[in-house]
């Protein structure tokens, strides 16, 4: 078993990644209160997607594991981009 | 042979068991991901009603639960660090934490859902019924993915519940940490949703 590359994250580290995402949550609650148009949700959904990038890399421990998680975690959400392009492009252009 | 036998009941792979954790992880996220698309097709149909709609929905619940969601997924986090680090007593108390918070978070949507209730909005109501097909929508579909999500935040606790007993009988030990890593990994999922779901229902404008 190869215990001495195992990765331990300290409770410091979690504690910056719990205020980076209470911050950003505190952020798009003030953005959206502000009126930007269609740029609201855009906004919205920018930082959503930041925060879930932290929860995955630093909660989830994608950065610390080996690659192929991440590598099949990527995938996935490459496929899922490309069901909302393709579903879009039929409401679009229909 | 033998010997061959004897390493076969102590099978321990902590890769592959993360493998098949994320493996169900990704048909959680399509599951989901597939109400995203539901949900972004039919505001997308009905731009003025969703908007309507949603002023409906407490900012305020939404926010805190939020709050709360992330720290539950921190304190899970951490007690996976004491585990690793050999300090069992305090990975307990981190995991009993998480647990009240998933508490707190169902007590919050009780009082968040029975208020709507109370004000016969839920799905096929009579005044959700004479309402228009946006509404209906907006409604049906904030019920449906809220409520999905709060069975996966009970599922979660079943589950932690579980891990927390098998730590405390000495089940789950500092070397052998799989089976909290992958109920760490299935809270933090449950929080990853609610990070989609709290901008798309409450904050849209």
């Amino acid at each position: 078993m190869s215990e001495h590359k195992n990765h331990i994250s300290t409770y410091k580290s979690h504690i910056v990644v719990l205020l980076c995402l209470v911050l950003l949550t505190i952020l798009t609650v003030t953005i959206t209160s502000v009126h930007l148009g269609p740029y609201n949700t855009t906004a919205a959904m920018v930082i959503a997607s930041i925060k879930a990038s932290i929860v995955l890399l630093y909660f989830m421990h994608l950065k610390f594991d080996e690659k192929i998680f991440r590598f099949m975690v990527t995938l996935v959400i490459a496929i899922y981009l490309v069901v909302i392009i393709i579903t879009f492009f039929d409401y679009l252009y229909r | 042979m033998e010997q061959s036998n004897v390493a076969h009941t102590d099978h321990f792979d902590p890769t592959a068991s993360k493998l098949g954790m994320w493996l169900f992880i990704f048909t959680e996220i399509l599951l989901f991901g597939g109400l995203f698309i539901v949900y972004s097709v039919y505001r997308y149909k009905h731009p003025v009603e969703f908007h309507l709609a949603h002023l409906e929905l407490d900012v305020t619940i939404g926010f805190i639960n939020t709050i709360i969601l992330l720290v539950s997924s921190m304190t899970v986090a951490m007690s996976i660090t004491a585990m690793q680090l050999g300090n069992k007593k305090l990975s307990l108390i981190l995991l009993a934490i998480t647990l009240l918070l998933a508490l707190a978070f169902l007590v919050n949507k009780y009082f968040e859902w029975g208020a709507k209730i109370h004000h016969d909005i839920y799905p096929g109501s009579e005044f959700l019924m004479s309402l228009s097909k946006g509404d209906m929508l907006f409604f049906g579909l904030y019920f449906f993915m809220t409520g999905l999500h709060a069975l996966h935040i009970i599922v979660g606790m079943v589950l932690l519940s579980v891990i927390f007993v098998k730590v405390k009988n000495g089940s789950v030990i500092q070397n052998r940490v799989s089976l909290l890593e992958n109920g760490g990994l299935y809270w933090h999922l449950v929080d990853l949703i609610w990070i989609f779901l709290f901008p798309l229902f409450y904050l849209i404008h």
